[in-house]
């Protein structure tokens, strides 16, 4: 029952700020929107038990990439919104929201009509954590360097890439 | 009524189409990269979700590297875009029409 309120409450929350996000013509106003979506979805992470993925969620995308954003939407400093000012009643928003809507019901009955059934292929069996790994954290730590040791070192060496690269890519030619 | 993996992958699927609506329909390339990061948080949605179901962990696992990737993609897109406005003054995709001048 609780978690039916917090669930619908979120969702509305999530889906309305993400509506905002996509449709202010105020950049600064968007990011925000967008840190407060962000917010929100580690809520639901905490609603879902996943403790150590909703602080990665709140340190690493609201307080690394959303600062980011605001960085460069400051730094590029837009005097007024760019975009083609176009007739909101055009006949192409109300066919392309008709269509997402479309989309979005037929989703739905394909993962209520399958949800529940036997699974197609056998489902792996839960992974078997020795008895003093208690926790959430450190149960995904113990998977992180055991099962997935090479994705881990793999996604370092990617986050090493992306910085030299973004480094090289900004720097001013002198 | 209970609240089902279901029910998290149905807000999932409108969280992505969402963010492709905002792919797809704005003009600033600063909202269309926030409108790639909603994406890839419904995936994020969608996979914990079903971890908790199906009592493994893999999926909040799998969740960590779509975080670290989406931070390195957000970083590398931003130096793109900051090389390219040194250029060329603007931030409207349809006007970033051509590879060098």
């Amino acid at each position: 029952m609780a978690e039916a309120f917090v669930f619908y409450t979120l969702s509305g929350l999530i889906l309305g700020l993400a509506v905002a996000v996509i449709t202010t013509p105020n950049t600064v106003h968007s990011v925000l929107f967008l840190v407060m979506n962000f917010l929100c979805v580690a809520v639901i992470y905490v609603v879902l038990a996943a403790e150590f993925v909703a602080v990665i969620q709140v340190l690493v995308y609201a307080g690394g990439i959303v600062v980011l954003y605001l960085f460069v939407v400051m730094l590029v400093n837009l005097k007024g919104d760019p975009e083609a000012h176009q007739d909101p009643r055009r006949l192409g928003v109300v066919f392309g929201l008709a269509l997402a809507g479309a989309v979005l019901v037929e989703l739905a009955v394909i993962v209520v009509y399958s949800y529940g059934r036997e699974p197609s292929a056998p489902v792996r069996a839960v992974a078997e954590f020795p008895a003093e790994i208690q926790g959430n954290v450190a149960q995904v730590g113990w998977l992180l360097y055991t099962d997935y040791l090479i994705p881990f070192e793999l996604v370092s060496v990617l986050l090493l890439v992306a910085m030299v690269g973004a480094i090289v890519l900004a720097r001013r030619d002198s | 009524m209970e609240i089902t993996p279901a029910h998290y992958t149905i807000l999932s699927a409108a969280l992505f189409i969402i963010g492709v609506i905002g792919v797809l329909v704005r003009r600033n390339i600063i909202i269309i990269f926030m409108s790639i990061e909603l994406i890839l948080n419904a995936v994020n949605i969608n996979l914990v979700a079903n971890a908790r179901q199906l009592e493994n962990l893999v999926g909040q696992v799998f969740v960590v590297f779509v975080i670290a990737v989406a931070a390195a993609e957000a970083a590398v897109g931003l130096g793109i875009l900051l090389a390219f406005f040194r250029n060329k003054e603007t931030v409207n995709i349809d006007e970033m029409n051509v590879m060098r001048w």
